[in-house]
C-alpha cells in the first residue's frame, strides 16, 4: 500500500466512563503500522485521557494511562490538544502527562509531542486531513 | 465515489446501525461503491446471529446478511471489541475455548488493521456513532 495520507484520530471522551477511548488508543497503536501521517486530537473530555497521575484501584479498571507516553516510539509525534476544552475544565498544560517523541532529523533531541492549540487552529488542522478516526 | 463505513453501535439501543444502513443502501442505489463496512465497539453485536427480535420490528442482523449478499459487501467485525463481547466465529470459538460460535452470515472477523486500511483505500470515512 504506497499511498500515503494524512490520518487524525480525534478523541472527545473521558478514559473510564465508556470504552472509546481505549479501543481508539488500540486503533492507533495498530495504525503506527501503516507508516502514514499520522495525529491526535483531544478535545472536550477527551483531554482526561492524558490527565497526569491516572489512579483506578478503586473502579477495578485497568489504568492504561502509560500507553500513552509510549506513542512517541509508535512515531505518533503530532498530537493537539485544545485550548478551550483545557481551559474550560480549569486545567492546563502542566496537568497532562508529558509526552515526548526522539527526532530522528535531529540526532534523536528529545521533544514534546503535545501542542495545545485554539479551537480554531485545530478546525483548520482538521480541515488539512485526508481521514478523521472519530471517537 | 467510493466510501468506508465505520459503525461503532450495537443494534436496537442506538440507531447508528439503523442510520448506516439506510446510508449504504442510498449509497449503492446511486452508484456509489462501498469499500467495507467495520463494526467497532459495540458495534461489533451487529454481527450476532442469535438475535430474535419481534415479528413486527425490522431484523437488523438479518437485514446486514442480506444487503451484504445482494451487494457482495465486506462486513468485518472487530476480532478485539469481538473477543471483549462475545462475538465469535468457529475458528475464535475454538482457539478461546467456547462451546460455540455466533457470528452471522455475510459477516467476517478481523483485525484493527481492516479500520486503517479503509479509511486509506476509500475516498471517504464515514463513522456512525455518537
Amino acid at each position: 500500500m504506497s499511498v500515503t495520507k494524512k490520518l487524525m484520530y480525534i478523541n472527545r471522551r473521558a478514559p473510564y466512563g465508556t470504552i472509546y477511548a481505549w479501543e481508539s488508543l488500540e486503533v492507533v497503536l495498530i495504525g503506527a503500522a501503516f507508516e502514514q501521517d499520522v495525529s491526535m486530537a483531544f478535545i472536550d473530555d477527551g483531554i482526561y485521557q492524558l490527565l497526569k497521575g491516572q489512579d483506578t484501584n478503586d473502579i477495578g479498571m485497568k489504568n492504561f494511562s502509560p500507553t500513552y507516553s509510549a506513542l512517541g516510539d509508535f512515531e505518533v509525534t503530532q498530537i493537539f490538544v485544545e485550548k478551550e476544552s483545557l481551559e474550560a475544565r480549569g486545567l492546563a498544560l502542566d496537568d497532562l502527562m508529558h509526552l515526548t517523541y526522539e527526532d530522528e532529523d535531529e540526532d534523536y533531541a528529545e521533544k514534546d509531542s503535545i501542542k495545545v492549540v485554539s479551537s480554531s487552529e485545530l478546525a483548520d488542522i482538521m480541515e488539512q486531513q485526508d481521514v478523521l478516526y472519530n471517537f | 465515489m467510493k466510501f468506508g463505513i465505520q459503525i461503532n453501535e450495537g443494534p436496537y439501543t442506538h440507531e447508528a446501525s439503523d442510520t448506516a444502513y439506510h446510508f449504504i443502501k442510498a449509497a449503492l442505489d446511486n452508484g456509489h461503491e462501498i469499500f467495507r463496512i467495520f463494526f467497532y465497539h459495540d458495534g461489533v453485536h451487529n454481527g450476532t446471529r442469535l438475535t430474535a427480535p419481534p415479528q413486527d420490528d425490522r431484523n437488523i442482523v438479518n437485514r446486514w446478511t442480506e444487503l451484504a449478499e445482494k451487494h457482495d459487501l465486506d462486513l468485518v467485525v472487530c476480532v478485539a471489541a469481538a473477543q471483549r463481547r462475545g462475538i465469535a466465529d468457529a475458528d475464535e470459538a475454538k482457539r478461546n475455548g467456547k462451546d460455540t460460535d455466533n457470528i452471522a452470515p455475510g459477516f467476517r472477523i478481523s483485525g484493527l488493521g481492516q479500520l486503517i486500511e479503509a479509511g486509506i483505500q476509500s475516498d471517504r470515512l464515514l463513522v456512525f456513532g455518537d
